[in-house]
């Protein structure tokens, strides 16, 4: 079973990777790093059957900063929309990217 | 003091000097809040949080002078590397903040979140510091992160600033997540996350194979994109330019400090037994780091642009000690980020100075004859740009010196050659400014923006770090015995201690 755990969630980081690379709108790119942590959960949880309850714990502290994550994130998400009127970050030209 | 955990309070003592910072950063939050909000000011609040880092400075002294952990096991290290590191940040964190204070007035920002997330900031960097576990790397990691994001578009009238946040956020968390990967997979090729357990496994052979070659390879990935070293750069540049100046001094200096010093922690304690493995890998990062960072900053026509590959650069050099994984190596490096951090946030305090606490003036052109106009910031600034090429006579360049004792100790012939001839490029970008300053004229339309106030506290920080440089340059002996006392033992494994098969 852990190999099978392990492949679903090295698959799920990998989608969310290419959705980073792939899409433009800023929001969708931090749904796809959400779901590159969710990614990992699943490993954690997956590998934990093996090596002890510390990978189930590992999960709830990803989870913690995920949403602290979130919280900065949008908000300076918000912070660049007020400037631009738009969240896609081909528009972000001020700077050199 | 010997710190057995048997009581409760030990845990206290063990972490004093990140709790005395946790609090007095929510301190200095909620004064932020309670005060009147007259707009600008707030000068107190920046003297209020570097008190609580003099508080934490003291309480890492108290470590220093002789406390020591039963075990060298546990998940938060009590050793000279930590604490060495930690005076690091605490100087970086202050340095930096003594720059803002200006800076925070003109701009009108909101004072106590500005301070109160520095310290959280450099929070997160004690955590990294002091981790010996990898999910603490990763908590102490994401609580550096999310400030220093939240940092870098604090002014939000400067769409500059916001388009800064945005793009570091972004890389930011993607790079979080790749290091987290590779903690996932390391974690079950081990069969812990403590970085000591996982050195005993590796040392065992009892390893899954299968899982720890991917999971090294993108805790790196993860790493090398905190410590921007290319081909993971890409950010640097961009986030650097747009952010606040002093932020910028803090996140090339400190956020850089905090990522290599748990990068060594890691592979040279916890996978110091994979080094057949790795060690080619981030060879090649050293060498084309320092070969583009030089190269590229060699083009750049402003100067925080310019300073930014320079710390892509200096990233650069630094790998080469991770890459000669020896002692003197892993001292040449902590010593290289003491005297990095000074040097740096001491060039952004002129860069912030010569833009009048604005975000002007910083084409390389506009420090035409500055260095006549204001003696005294022009010798400050040609001495930290010596410093940071490396000249003799200046900290920077017995900071290579010791980088490259380490090299040539584990053969590293063609890499020590790199680094000298990048060095030597290095030497056309930096010294360009120094010309600009002294030997260049003042176009006429720059009376206007002549004029330069610099607070007085700004002054006396500058010149002593100047002065700390130039010491340290000519007499290093005592910083570079503290360096090489905070690597003593550090890659000792405990024998027998039995951690892998713990609870």
């Amino acid at each position: 079973m852990l190999t099978q755990a392990l492949l679903l969630s090295g698959a799920l980081f990998v989608i969310g990777t290419l959705g980073v690379m792939v899409r433009r709108n800023a929001i969708i790119i931090f749904l796809c790093i959400e779901l590159q942590l969710n990614a990992v959960n699943l490993a954690f949880v997956a590998l934990s059957r093996y090596t002890g309850i510390e990978g189930q714990l590992f999960v709830f502290f990803v989870m913690t900063v995920a949403a602290a994550e979130a919280a900065v994130g949008l908000a300076i998400i918000i912070s660049i929309f007020r400037h631009h009127e738009t969240v896609n970050v081909d528009k972000f030209n001020f700077l050199k990217w | 003091m010997v710190l057995d955990y048997t009581s409760s309070f030990h845990y206290v003592l063990a972490l004093l000097p990140e709790l005395v910072l946790s609090a007095w950063g929510m301190g200095v939050l909620l004064v932020g809040v309670s005060r009147e909000q007259e707009g600008g000011g707030g000068q107190e609040l920046g003297w209020l949080a570097l008190a609580g880092l003099a508080i934490a400075a003291v309480a890492n002294g108290w470590l220093y002078s002789g406390v020591t952990e039963e075990g060298a096991t546990a998940m938060i290290a009590v050793d000279r590397f930590r604490l060495f590191a930690n005076w690091v940040f605490i100087i970086g964190a202050a340095l930096s903040i003594v720059i803002s204070l200006p800076y925070v007035a003109r701009q009108r920002l909101q004072a106590g979140e500005y301070y109160s997330l520095i310290l959280f900031a450099a929070v997160g960097m004690m955590f990294m510091a002091s981790a010996r576990d990898l999910m603490v790397i990763f908590l102490g990691l994401e609580l550096m992160s999310i400030g220093v994001y939240a940092l870098a578009g604090f002014n939000r009238r400067d769409r500059r600033s916001a388009e800064a946040g945005l793009k570091y956020f972004l890389l930011g968390a993607f790079a979080s997540a790749f290091l987290l990967f590779g903690i996932a997979l390391i974690y079950g090729a081990a069969g812990s996350s403590n970085i000591h357990a996982i050195a005993v496994a590796v040392q065992d052979g009892t390893i899954a194979t299968a899982l720890m070659g991917p999971g090294v390879a993108l805790l790196a990935i993860g790493f090398a994109f905190k410590v921007s070293a290319v081909p993971f750069h890409m950010w640097t540049p961009d986030v650097y330019e747009g952010a606040p100046t002093p932020v910028t001094a803090f996140m090339a200096a400190s956020v850089k400090t905090a990522a290599f010093v748990a990068f060594l922690r890691v592979f040279l304690v916890g996978l110091d037994g994979l080094y057949a493995q790795w060690w080619s890998i981030l060879w090649w990062i050293a060498a084309i780091t320092m070969v583009a960072g030089n190269v590229v900053a060699l083009v750049q026509s402003s100067v925080k642009r310019m300073l930014a590959y320079s710390s892509i650069a200096h990233g650069g050099y630094l790998l080469v000690a991770l890459v000669a994984a020896n002692d003197t190596a892993a001292a040449g490096l902590l010593f290289y980020l003491l005297v990095y951090t000074v040097m740096t946030v001491g060039v952004f305090g002129v860069v912030i100075a010569v833009g009048n606490q604005t975000e002007e003036n910083s084409r390389i052109e506009d420090y035409a004859g500055f260095g006549w106009r204001q003696p005294v910031l022009g010798v400050l600034m040609t001495v930290f740009l010596l410093s940071l090429a490396g000249f003799p006579g200046t900290a920077g360049f017995i900071a290579k010196y010791h980088l490259l004792l380490g090299a040539a100790q584990s053969s590293l012939w063609v890499l020590s050659v790199i680094l000298v001839l990048t060095t030597v490029v290095s030497y056309w970008y930096y010294l360009r400014v120094a010309w600009y300053m002294w030997m260049k004229e003042a176009p006429e339309t720059a009376g206007a923006g002549g004029r330069i106030t610099t607070p007085f506290a700004t002054r006396v920080v500058l010149v002593v770090s100047v002065a700390v440089i130039l010491l340290a340059g000519v007499f290093p002996g005592a910083a570079l015995d503290l360096a090489a006392g905070s690597i003593d033992g550090l890659r000792d494994l405990v024998a027998g201690s039995g951690v892998a098969a713990g609870p």
